[in-house]
């Protein structure tokens, strides 16, 4: 299995010198499996460049987390879409009150778009997802709802023994006693335990967190401290927060890491940064 | 133990805020969760005990009408929440193993979570005024 990351930025797109090295794209991560199917997580501003990697005749699964502005802006500049004949499925979390499409035309049509969703030209299937898993190819898709505002989930998906859990925008610490607590009581747990890679939420410093409890994301340190708990082998920070530079970004999760001997790899997560699961 | 559902893990958060007896049931009818409040109610602290068992859970106590008669299950909230996933609120008495009694009111209501997950119920209670 491979995993690249297209977008690693959280809430808006950031772009310009001082963010060169993480990315200033927002979530979007593809993940290929060993039989060439090929799932692409979130569609924000980083789709627009994995789009023009994908052939024309392949079928495209792109699985949304959930529908934040910051997780579908790139969507209707995702190549696939303007072909004719492409086979693309979306799949994405329903509200309890409207569908999938109904959700996404909101977006995809005037005046925030000047193309409604129903007049783009390739074979479109929406799909609300699944909540008891499914199968794309020999990839393995497990879907949980998970602590953050609105219909939200995160995914793991296994080939062979390998997984990847992405968990973008997750706040499992939300109003615990104690963080983290028993499995049974942390939020996304089963979706995470074990996983070769972790792609988890870490948009706060701790400070930045005490004052943002609540918004549905992660200071660094409950990241690290999930990925401890669920035994990961590998944690990937992810959706940074826009007002940090490549710097803040490279001290703060040092800071987090506080010179302990993690019991995991960290690896911060840099747009562009490729990840070879099993091989 | 299997994560519990998400619903299931904030409303207990929820719960361990608020000041009212809060307690939070799985759709089998297991104890899962009471808070600091309820604790009162049970006599028993939620970090000795953790889960509880249908069974342990009405070991613990006796409920009665205002006439002393037993209420039957298919009347109590709890059991109407989990069974016809409907509100229901009552009145009775709580008669624990040392023969003390306290009235209180319980209002229960099932957790229905998406796509269709039943996902148990929670219990308030509410200290009544002796009938």
């Amino acid at each position: 299995m491979r995993v690249t990351l297209w977008g690693t930025r959280g809430s808006l797109a950031t772009p310009g010198p001082e963010t060169v090295r993480y990315g200033g794209n927002t979530s979007c991560v593809e993940v290929c499996g060993a039989d060439g199917t090929r799932l692409v997580l979130d569609a924000g501003t980083g789709i627009r460049r994995l789009g023009g990697t994908i052939g024309h005749e392949e079928r495209v699964d792109l699985l949304l987390s959930h529908l934040h502005m910051d997780h579908i802006q790139g969507l209707g500049f995702f190549r696939p879409l303007d072909e004719p004949d492409q086979e693309v499925h979306i799949w994405g979390p329903p509200s309890t009150t409207l569908d999938l499409r109904a959700r996404l035309g909101r977006y995809l049509s005037p005046p925030l778009f000047p193309i409604r969703l129903r007049d783009l030209p390739c074979r479109l299937t929406l799909h609300d997802v699944p909540l008891d898993g499914f199968e794309i190819g020999a990839l393995r898709i497990t879907v949980a709802l998970v602590c953050h505002p609105g219909p939200t989930v995160g995914y793991r998906i296994s080939e062979g023994g390998v997984s990847v859990a992405y968990l973008p925008d997750h706040e499992p610490a939300l109003g615990a006693r104690q963080f983290p607590d028993g499995p049974e009581w942390i939020s996304g747990y089963d979706l995470a335990e074990g996983a070769d890679l972790l792609i988890h939420d870490s948009q706060f410093s701790s400070a930045e967190y005490a004052q943002r409890v609540g918004w549905g994301h992660s200071a660094i340190t409950h990241a690290l401290q999930f990925a401890a708990r669920a035994g990961v082998k590998r944690l990937v920070t992810f959706h940074h927060d826009p007002a940090h530079d490549d710097a803040t970004l490279d001290r703060l999760i040092e800071e987090a890491r506080g010179g302990e001997r993690l019991p995991f790899d960290l690896v911060p997560g840099t747009e562009g940064a490729r990840f070879e699961l099993g091989a | 133990m299997p994560q519990k559902a998400i619903e299931i893990i904030l409303m207990r958060q929820l719960a361990s805020y608020l000041a009212m007896p809060i307690m939070l049931f799985d759709p089998a009818g297991n104890l899962l969760y009471y808070n600091e409040p309820a604790e009162a109610i049970l006599g028993r602290r939620f970090d000795e005990t953790g889960e509880m068992s249908l069974e342990e859970w009405y070991a613990l106590f006796e409920l009665t009408a205002d006439n002393g008669s037993t209420v039957p299950l298919q009347a109590r909230p709890l059991v109407i929440a989990l069974q016809k996933r409907e509100a229901a609120h009552r009145a009775f008495w709580l008669r624990h193993a040392d023969g003390s009694r306290r009235r209180v009111e319980a209002t229960a209501f099932p957790l229905e979570g998406q796509g269709a997950r039943h996902l148990g119920a929670v219990v308030i209670f509410w200290e009544a005024d002796p009938a």
